[in-house]
């Protein structure tokens, strides 16, 4: 399931509608990741508040589409863009990668909510394909 | 047994009755069917699902949505008895249309993003999360009746004779059409 080139022109101009509103789009996946999937609570035990107005939850939801937009900047290489951060993730924190697809999904989400004449099914393919392209690359340190 | 708050049970009555099966149902299904076309497998004798465009204007693909939903009214209206409501629904989806179960987590996947594009900003994390619990309840009482059949659990010898079982069900035009089955 690999990204043709227009699937990556697809992402890149949807990603250009979207990301003037990144910071927000991801603090409100992140938390809803943690509310609808609360198994991933584990990886965020140290932080004291895990609300959606939680300083530390914003932060780390512009951390998250951060890596995102980094991703769409080197669509054409996942895999070497994306080392630094999938060695983090597999030697650091450990993130078991079934949840990539969780975060995924509520970042599919909050696109639908936010953008939704936009995000039609074909863009709504495309960025699915990117997202699970993504947490391929991701996990490419882990063994 | 499921237990269900009486502000969850509150959320997924609220949503369902807010929403026009008409106009859902469709754009969820052909939702899944774009977005994963593997599960055209099971649309076969449904006509021209060749691109978005055609699975869009499908009349009986539009069709198929809108009962989709209703089926789910149904689950909404016996929260309580959701795996009694569902028994023959179950068993019609395992036994004759062979349904991977899986595929029942990607349809409810775009049944949530359409949800979630028709309800806007409505569509809160608590809501989102009711909606979760109520479409995975849906799905492990699919997956209970399949139970015997989750690959997981046989062994491969089995899992060879299911597979081969499910393959001689399939008409010979589908069959043509599914890689899925070329490896069996």
């Amino acid at each position: 399931m690999s990204l043709s080139a227009k699937d990556k022109a697809t992402v890149k101009d949807f990603w250009a509608k979207v990301s003037g509103k990144a910071d927000t789009l991801g603090a409100d996946a992140l938390f809803r990741m943690l509310t609808v999937y609360p198994q991933t609570k584990t990886y965020f035990a140290h932080w004291k508040d895990l609300s959606a107005t939680s300083p530390q939850v914003k932060k780390h939801g512009k951390t998250v589409m951060g890596g995102v937009s980094d991703a769409v900047a080197t669509i054409d290489d996942l895999t070497g863009g994306l080392v630094s951060l999938s060695e983090l993730h597999a030697f650091t924190l450990r993130v078991d990668p079934s949840n990539f697809k969780l975060l995924s999904h509520c970042i599919m989400v909050v696109f639908a909510g936010n953008f939704p004449g936009e995000f039609t099914p074909e863009v709504h393919l495309c960025m699915d394909k990117f997202m699970q392209a993504l947490a391929r690359a991701l996990s490419e340190k882990y063994r | 047994m499921v237990q269900w708050s009486d502000s969850e049970r509150s959320i997924i009555t609220s949503i369902f009755s807010s929403l026009d099966y008409e106009d859902i149902g469709p754009k969820a299904l052909c939702r899944c069917l774009i977005v994963y076309p593997w599960t055209q497998r099971y649309f076969g004798a449904y006509g021209n699902l060749y691109n978005p465009a055609a699975i869009k204007s499908n009349p009986l693909i539009a069709a198929h949505g809108v009962k989709v939903l209703h089926g789910l009214d149904r689950a909404v209206k016996n929260m309580d008895d959701i795996k009694a409501t569902y028994a023959e629904l179950s068993v019609l989806h395992s036994e004759k249309l062979h349904v991977d179960p899986d595929n029942f987590r990607l349809l409810a996947d775009c049944l949530t993003i359409v949800i979630a594009a028709k309800m806007g900003s409505a569509f809160t994390c608590d809501v989102q999360a009711a909606l979760q619990k109520f479409v995975a309840v849906v799905k492990c009482l699919w997956e209970e009746f399949n139970g015997t059949l989750l690959p997981e659990v046989l062994s491969v010898s089995t899992v060879a004779l299911y597979y081969s079982h499910v393959n001689k069900c399939m008409n010979k035009k589908l069959k043509k059409k599914c890689a899925y089955f070329r490896f069996y």
